[in-house]
């Protein structure tokens, strides 16, 4: 992924949890660690480095594994046409 | 506070999700089942694991003799034990009034054993041995003819038994607003179950007292019961105007639809499916027409699957999760078609065992089989799930445990639940050796 990207820079993405694609026009939902995530992703962080703030915001337990879960986030942006 | 994890989604706005009855209706959770936990009983019992509701079984047997005693002096349930044949589940219904409805010898041998008494079992069924026709009328099992060739077999198997017993004929009928089953027994309005009748009377080696239709199964229609009911009376006062013969009988079968949902329904089951007094009422109204104020014979209804499908569930866990090529969650779960033949027919109703967090996406369940087919529910709003999570799979309670198929897998459990919390095996889970004392080694190899 190019943490640069501009489709991701573009998204307006409401405190609610509401996005919208200026591009295609497209909305969306994301879930709360999702609004984090893709705050984090927006303003350039790896995928390791949000899985790091998603563990610190949320109380998880040993059964979540962050990592692999912003992993398929990311798979699912690109699912949504969000990232090249 | 911090709030939960959950893994992060995004999720696209379609219009698919709603239609003009509304939105998409909340998964809620199923955790206990008449005040025992669903946990505490896989811990005891194992994953998956089928759990009968004694309670639910009662209740929904006493509901329909409710309805069948506020309109009939006269009538039996028969208990249709390929529906669901496991002991514990006869024996609740026996305690409930219901005779044995059986469709094979080893139905018939099964409720003898279980000490039914011959005149309280209505032998069905449209291939019957000479040796199962002969251990019937010994006990005096109330048999029901399917076709000419038994016709003749049961004649003989009677006169070699030195005895005239009386039986009943299975009687199809095309002129109802349901697909037509003239697989089982004798056509009417192509006048194959009058000649039948006829044969029986004329030859007075069997006495004519029943007749017995099951018009289809899973049926969402009360008017095809009203249109039966009038049919068959009538055909049975053509008997006893013509032939002299007095029906005193009148078994309708069963086929009256659960709470489950179809796949190709609109509704949700729980929403479509009539009342159990909606399926009476209409049978009434049918009699009642066709007696036109003569006697009211006894009626029977042999209903299996609208009697025992919400009395059981069964209990799964997740063993994985993965994104499929069209973007649906695939829930990998422990339980799948070869011990639910039934999601071949239902989009049935899956419940997770706790509360889960998250926002709800398109979500399939898979079994656990190494095979395509093996689906347990094809698309359903979920939140996420995780490994070891236990999801409830709603209305299985009919068919499953006599369809099941062991493949690769030993089949499980199956427990029930006393309305006082008490829970118990009423079928163990099958072993390796279960399956290796079925087998044996020809000597050459």
């Amino acid at each position: 992924m190019d943490p640069e990207s501009t489709r991701l820079r573009d998204l307006a993405l409401s405190d609610t949890g509401f996005v919208f694609d200026p591009l295609t026009g497209h909305t969306f939902t994301v879930n709360l660690t999702g609004q984090l995530a893709l705050r984090c992703l927006k303003d350039g962080l790896s995928p390791e480095a949000t899985a790091r703030r998603l563990t610190e915001e949320f109380e998880s337990d040993k059964n979540t594994d962050p990592v692999r879960d912003v992993q398929d986030f990311v798979l699912q942006l690109r699912d949504c046409g969000l990232l090249e | 506070m911090k709030a939960k994890y959950e893994p992060p989604l995004i999720v696209r706005h379609s219009l698919a999700g709603v239609n003009k009855l509304g939105s998409i209706p909340a998964i809620r959770p199923m955790s206990s089942i008449d005040g025992v936990r669903i946990e505490e009983l896989v811990v005891a019992y194992g994953s998956p694991l089928f759990v009968f509701s004694e309670n639910t079984l009662r209740e929904r047997v006493r509901e329909l003799r409710g309805e069948l005693g506020r309109r009939f002096a006269s009538f039996d349930l028969g208990w249709s034990y390929k529906t669901n044949y496991l002991s514990a589940v006869c024996r609740v219904f026996h305690q409930e009034g219901s005779l044995a409805e059986v469709v094979s010898g080893m139905e018939l041998r099964k409720a003898l054993a279980a000490g039914v008494a011959g005149q309280q079992i209505i032998f069905n069924g449209p291939a019957k041995t000479a040796a199962d026709l002969t251990l019937a009328f010994e006990k005096r099992v109330q048999v029901h003819i399917d076709h000419l060739d038994e016709l003749a077999l049961a004649e003989t198997v009677a006169e070699g038994l030195g005895i005239v017993p009386e039986v009943g004929i299975r009687v199809s009928q095309s002129d109802l607003p349901v697909p037509t089953w003239d697989r089982f027994g004798f056509h009417l309005e192509s006048g194959r179950a009058i000649e039948a009748a006829r044969r029986i009377v004329r030859s007075g080696r069997l006495g004519l007292r029943s007749l017995h239709g099951h018009i289809g199964t899973f049926i969402p229609n009360p008017d095809a019961y009203r249109m039966a009911a009038l049919a068959m009376t009538r055909f049975a006062r053509q008997i006893e105007s013509e032939l002299g013969a007095r029906i005193t009988t009148i078994d309708l079968g069963g086929g009256f639809a659960s709470h489950n949902t179809l796949h190709a329904q609109y509704l949700p089951g729980e929403e479509a499916t009539p009342s159990f007094s909606e399926y009476v009422e209409a049978i009434a109204s049918g009699l009642e027409e066709g007696l036109d104020g003569a006697e009211t014979p006894r009626l029977v209804l042999e209903t299996g699957r609208a009697l025992v499908d919400d009395a059981g569930v069964l209990v799964a866990t997740v063993l994985g999760n993965k994104r499929l090529a069209d973007k649906r969650r695939a829930v990998i779960v422990d339980a799948g078609v070869n011990i639910l033949p039934t999601a071949w027919w239902y989009r049935h109703d899956v419940r997770p065992a706790q509360e889960i967090l998250g926002t709800a996406e398109p979500t399939v369940f898979f079994g656990p089989l190494c095979m395509a087919i093996d689906v347990v529910r094809d698309r359903v709003m979920f939140p996420p799930l995780r490994v070891g999570d236990r999801v409830v799979i709603r209305h299985v309670g009919a068919y499953n445990v006599t369809q099941w198929m062991q493949f690769i897998s030993e089949r499980p459990n199956v427990v029930m639940v006393s309305p006082k919390g008490q829970h118990a095996i009423i079928r163990k889970a099958e072993t390796l050796e279960t399956l290796l004392l079925q087998e044996q080694m020809p000597a050459w190899l």
